[in-house]
């Protein structure tokens, strides 16, 4: 079985322990929005002090436009609990990370956004790097199989939780799975007032 | 291993054990949330959702509201926020009143940062799971209570549930034992610890800080210690509750009753890891070789002790740390081998929830007492809460401060995260006592060094960074 969640290019972003300040900074914070965040990522990375694009910056090169695979280093999305961040990720055009690791709070709220963050190991990391550097790259990466393919039938393996698998590939409802407990909800809440009557 | 191995559990698997709802799949569990804390920022988008989708607040009495982030602290008004922030925290006010929720608002005598106000208030009890749509709920472990940040996907699960999936995480033993020295303060302790662990550490771990140097502690230190956990990534800090926890929350708004008390007392008694838990992994640290520190780079693990001197990049194996290295100080306009004593300051900024308890102003205050603020520097305290402020106003610290040439200002989160206007100009240096050195955390181009009230302080005074121990050490001999 084949299922095919992402395919396209890929951008890398050579940098570790980028956070989430970083992915987006405060000001674009007050929004009461959802939405409206593509143009705020990595904001001071992206634009020179007067707010024209900064032609340095990786995002910014014209091999990269268009780019929805983001290939960066370690602890990407540290910091701030701010879900703002991989908002603006997905809103720019990125549906896949991939990473040597991921701040934890960065990386529930990415699946939360039905985004898939993959996990390399540090060797497999740079070798994706070095792929990259040959020029830019086109990937498809297939879920149910669990695989980076390059092409040319070069492909990668990588490992997923089982249960962060199912939800991507079923689309369920975050909150809907949980009602689905809603009695046992009840029942918990009940017996919870009569150990603990001081919580309420 | 023998079977009282097998039994043994740890804080975290205690507390993680006695929430489970139900199971969600198969590594998956449904946690129950005890207490959950919303500010202006992460929460609109939260209402939003539910409404779309036709839910309701499950536990609005479980709920708990405060406006920190975006607040002005030059005057305590939603007018005063600017217009965007207005906005927000009108929305979170509708929420809030639409859904029965409490509030502290800005007309509240007692309103201020969420993770000071919720221990002050006795919301945050020992046992408990705490969720809040900010990372460093993890202040609230220190009350050995499970407090973690989320997202706002989960802030709307928690809103329509109560509840919120969650998977084990690993744990982790911090061992901090004998004595901390003179100004060693707990902010110095978590800077030593994220500096030996890294900021990515403690990823996907419970860290529990234990040993004889926690269990000195006061609460505001403890809270100072979980509050930077997340700084070294791990999911939460915990510390087992005692006497003192105990007698902190006694006679909170929000404590257990009278004719609770006992048994609450007894419950909590009863959190802490069994001697033969098995922790993931361990790591001992003697308290006695921890120094004043403070940060070099942009982020906290870019840390050392104030008299030693900014490393060079090369000293560095690792490829990538030595590009971070590189590149930190490329950022912060330092070189490798400069004295940070020997580096002027800016603006100091004394507050956040990492450090705007009373016992952080009282320690600053005590190297500020009849002195000035060197010419050039700004510096600001921003008390945590409007308590902090009203007690730290009869204790007399306001007045030290702003004889000195402080900026006495009204609770909320303010320069940490510059929100609202109170920001670092680029290439300004500041001293400051919150959490994140980040690029651009305190201002586009600002330039943060991590330190702890009493070393900001120090530095508010002299004009640059000063190695404490040494010089205090000096006017005593």
């Amino acid at each position: 079985m084949s299922k095919i969640f992402a395919q396209g290019l890929v951008c890398p972003l050579d940098k570790n322990n980028v956070d989430t300040d970083q992915i987006i900074p405060k000001q674009f914070l007050t929004s009461v929005s959802r939405d409206g965040f593509a143009e705020a990522m990595f904001y001071d990375w992206r634009y020179l002090a007067d707010g024209a694009p900064n032609p340095d910056f990786v995002i910014n090169k014209p091999e990269y436009q268009g780019a929805s695979i983001l290939l960066t280093r370690a602890n990407f999305g540290c910091g701030s609990s701010r879900e703002h961040a991989p908002w603006a990720i997905k809103q720019y055009g990125f549906t896949v990370i991939i990473a040597e690791s991921f701040a934890d709070i960065f990386f529930n709220n990415s699946v939360n956004n039905a985004m898939l963050l993959i996990q390399l190991s540090k060797t497999n990391v740079e070798l994706l790097f070095n792929r990259c550097q040959q020029g830019p790259q086109q990937w498809q990466i297939d879920l149910a199989s669990q695989e980076i393919m390059f092409g040319n039938n070069a492909a990668m393996g990588f490992n997923i939780d089982a249960d962060i698998k199912q939800r991507l590939l079923s689309g369920l409802d975050f909150i809907g799975s949980s009602e689905q407990l809603n009695s046992q909800i009840a029942d918990y809440e009940q017996s919870r007032k009569a150990s603990q009557p001081w919580l309420g | 291993m023998g079977q009282a191995t097998a039994n043994a559990k740890t804080l975290y698997q205690k507390i993680y054990a006695s929430h489970v709802v139900g199971k969600l799949n198969p590594s998956t569990d449904l946690l129950y949330v005890d207490r959950h804390l919303i500010h202006e920022v992460t929460s609109p988008q939260a209402f939003s959702g539910l409404k779309l989708a036709n839910r309701s607040v499950r536990r609005p009495d479980l709920t708990f509201a405060t406006m920190d982030h975006n607040v002005s602290t030059q005057r305590r008004s939603i007018d005063a926020a600017g217009d965007t922030s207005r906005k927000q925290l009108e929305a979170l006010a509708a929420n809030c009143e639409e859904n029965r929720i409490p509030l502290l608002d800005l007309t509240h005598p007692d309103q201020g940062i969420v993770h000071v106000i919720g221990p002050e208030q006795g919301l945050t009890q020992p046992g408990m799971i705490i969720v809040c749509g900010d990372s460093h709920t993890s202040t609230h472990g220190a009350f050995g209570a499970l407090a973690f940040g989320i997202g706002t996907s989960e802030v709307e699960h928690v809103l329509a549930t109560q509840t919120l999936p969650q998977q084990q995480a690993k744990t982790l033993k911090v061992e901090i034992n004998g004595q901390l020295s003179a100004h060693v303060t707990p902010k110095d302790v978590i800077m030593a610890v994220i500096g030996k662990l890294g900021t990515a550490g403690g990823n996907g771990y419970v860290a529990e800080f234990s040993g004889s140097a926690i269990r000195a502690m006061s609460m505001e230190g403890r809270m100072t210690l979980c509050n930077m956990s997340i700084e070294m990534g791990a999911k939460a800090g915990l510390i087992a509750p005692d006497q003192i926890t105990f007698d902190y929350i006694k006679g909170k708004a929000h404590a257990p009753k009278a004719e609770h008390w006992d048994a609450a007392v007894q419950y909590w008694q009863s959190l802490y890891s069994d001697t033969d838990a098995v922790f993931d992994t361990v790591v001992e640290i003697d308290a006695a070789t921890i120094t004043p520190q403070i940060t070099w780079g942009t982020n906290p693990e870019q840390v050392m002790a104030v008299d030693q001197s900014v490393p060079a990049p090369g000293s560095f194996t690792d490829v990538t740390k030595r590009d971070a290295a590189e590149r930190a100080l490329a950022y912060m306009g330092l070189e490798p081998g400069q004295k940070l004593t020997d580096c002027k300051v800016d603006v100091v900024f004394i507050g956040s929830c990492t450090n705007s308890r009373i016992e952080d102003l009282r320690a600053a205050a005590s190297l500020v007492r009849g002195k000035k603020v060197a010419a050039g520097v700004r510096a600001l305290v921003v008390p945590g809460s409007g308590v902090v402020k009203r007690q730290a106003e009869a204790e007399g610290l306001a007045s030290i401060f702003k004889d000195a040439g402080f900026e006495w200002r009204e609770p909320g989160c303010s320069m940490c995260l510059g929100m609202n206007d109170d920001r670092v100009e680029a290439g300004q240096r500041c001293a400051s006592t919150s959490n994140r050195n980040f690029e651009g955390r305190q201002g586009r181009g600002a330039r943060t060094h991590l330190v702890s009230p009493a070393m900001a302080a120090a530095a508010a005074i002299a004009g640059k960074f000063v190695n404490i121990a040494a010089a205090t050490a000096g006017e005593q001999a």
